[in-house]
């Protein structure tokens, strides 16, 4: 089965570490993705930008509303994502719970719709 | 509609089957899919087809294969109509696959245990585990869970079928969890058994039928558990638990039908099989040699008995039970009967010292007002302990313990 792993944390906490801190920070999530393609295990992962640089767009009545910002102005946003394909929900949580993420933040596991060809 | 006796004979051997093998049963349908509720559905029709065949043409010399094989053909034929839009053909599959391990004549492995653990999954709402429990692995329509619950038969099923998609569509799996996160595990398994006796036995009276039944099939869970996990003292330690409570049934009430506190109860209206059976699962546990929740609080009830039957009372050893069990829960409920049991070793004014202050939960907790009553009563502070029991009294459902609690109010 897939999971999509959503990370959310504060993002104001990143601007706060020190230079070292961030690259030990990066360092731990490169460690963590090679654990998760060393296992065969990682479909795709990324990192994204702040909501600053987020933009909504809503289609009503056949206009499209454009809007500044994030969907949900939360504590938390969401900062990246993983998608992994493991044998059922206790390995998706394990494998959640060694995502750096899940100290600095909170991660949501979503199993994937499944489809005909998955 | 009048009944044959081939009628009467095949209705039981169903029921019989029912009990003993729903759970397995549910457990191997759904173990590959995690579709609970289509495994429930396909066994209610082999369950109705039995009942139609089994009065003609005889019970089936294996009734649970008998039932196995029909609502594994209904499974099959259900999953090739329904959902379109999914992999129906992986569940075919699968279906098909799990059923063909079983060699013919073998007796189909009892799965249960991880139905068990599938039921209180870390990811399923605390609250539904118990629920979920009695109605997948022992087949209670959810109208007798819901009276049970007090909540209405609509609202249970709702939750009920909640749980049984998110098991499925969350792919939480079938299986005995790892060593690391074993005991964790064993502890929402065996904490959702407890919530279903604890639901049951607050039914002094046994007046309630549903309730009454509860503490039945909770009890059976209970066994279960201990056959299933021989190894697990907490899971010795809570069937002997709910042993010591459910010997006790009948003597909480008088012929008059009036509540009967443990102190003034007679030890002879206790059920003896019962607490010997308690007794030994206790010695049982602790030669294990991991002491937890349950084990601790049977060792309390079994203090209790050995003080009512002898007249011999070991409070100090009681504290200490309480005081390990408070360490280990930090549970505002231990911390009333700590105090309790203080208030016979210590003296009052340690024991009110001991009470907890009421917070908002403990504030809307019958027993804590109960408990803080009796403690004024004893030290003389009548007026406190008048309003201490007016609060108590107000907050309690049970009209046979209101009338008691009223007794004491107005013997002060």
């Amino acid at each position: 089965m897939q999971y999509l792993f959503l990370l959310y944390a504060n993002e104001g906490g990143w601007q706060q570490l020190t230079e070292a801190q961030k690259q030990q920070g990066m360092a731990a999530y490169t460690a963590y993705t090679q654990a998760l393609k060393k296992e065969g295990v990682l479909v795709g992962s990324n990192r994204l930008q702040p909501i600053a640089a987020a933009t909504t767009v809503h289609v009503a009545d056949g206009k499209s509303q454009v809007l500044d910002g994030p969907y949900a102005d939360t504590k938390e946003q969401l900062g990246g994502y993983y998608l992994v394909d493991v044998p059922d929900l206790d390995a998706a949580l394990a494998w959640a719970a060694r995502c750096p993420g899940a100290s600095h933040g909170t991660i949501e596991v979503r199993p994937v719709w499944p489809t005909q060809n998955a | 509609m009048a009944q044959g006796n081939g009628d009467g004979r095949a209705r039981d051997a169903a029921e019989a089957v029912a009990r003993q093998s729903y759970g397995k049963l549910v457990a191997f349908l759904a173990a590959r899919t995690r579709d609970v509720a289509a495994a429930e559905d396909a066994l209610s029709e082999a369950f109705a087809a039995a009942l139609a065949e089994w009065p003609v043409k005889g019970c089936p010399q294996n009734p649970e294969a008998w039932l196995m094989t029909v609502a594994r053909r209904r499974l099959i034929d259900g999953a090739r109509h329904v959902r379109v839009h999914e992999s129906a053909s992986d569940d075919l599959r699968l279906i098909a696959e799990s059923l063909d391990a079983i060699p013919d004549g073998s007796a189909m492995p009892d799965q249960r245990l991880a139905l068990l653990f599938a039921c209180a999954h870390p990811a399923i709402d605390a609250g539904v585990r118990a629920p979920l429990m009695l109605q997948v692995v022992l087949g209670l329509d959810a109208k007798a869970i819901a009276s049970a619950f007090l909540s209405s038969p609509d609202a249970m099923a709702k939750r009920l079928v909640r749980a049984k998609q998110k098991i499925r569509e969350a792919g939480i799996p079938f299986r005995i969890p790892e060593r690391e996160e074993l005991p964790a595990r064993i502890d929402s398994v065996l904490d959702a058994i407890y919530a279903a006796f604890a639901e049951g036995w607050t039914d002094p009276a046994g007046t309630d039928a549903a309730r009454r039944d509860l503490a039945e099939e909770a009890l059976f869970l209970a066994r279960l558990a201990a056959e299933l996990l021989p190894g697990e003292a907490e899971a010795l330690g809570l069937l002997a638990l709910v042993l010591y409570a459910e010997s006790r049934r009948r003597a909480r009430r008088d012929a008059s039908g009036e509540f009967v506190p443990l102190d003034a109860q007679d030890p002879l209206a206790w059920d003896i099989a019962m607490i010997e059976e308690a007794e030994t699962l206790l010695r049982r546990a602790c030669a294990l040699g991991t002491i937890g929740r349950y084990q601790l609080e049977a060792a309390v009830q079994s203090a209790h008995v050995a003080r009512c039957r002898s007249g011999q009372a070991d409070w100090p050893a009681v504290v200490a039970l309480y005081d390990a069990l408070f360490a280990l829960t930090r549970s505002p409920v231990v911390a009333i009967n700590r105090a309790l049991a203080i208030g016979e070793t210590l003296g009052t004014e340690a024991a009110l010292a001991a009470l907890p202050d009421a917070d908002e939960r403990l504030g809307r907790y019958q027993p804590y007002w109960a408990a803080r009553a009796a403690l004024l009563a004893r030290s003389g502070a009548v007026a406190q302990a008048r309003e201490a029991y007016e609060f108590a009294i107000g907050l309690e459902r049970d009209d046979a313990i209101r009338r008691f609690l009223q007794q004491r109010q107005s013997a002060l």
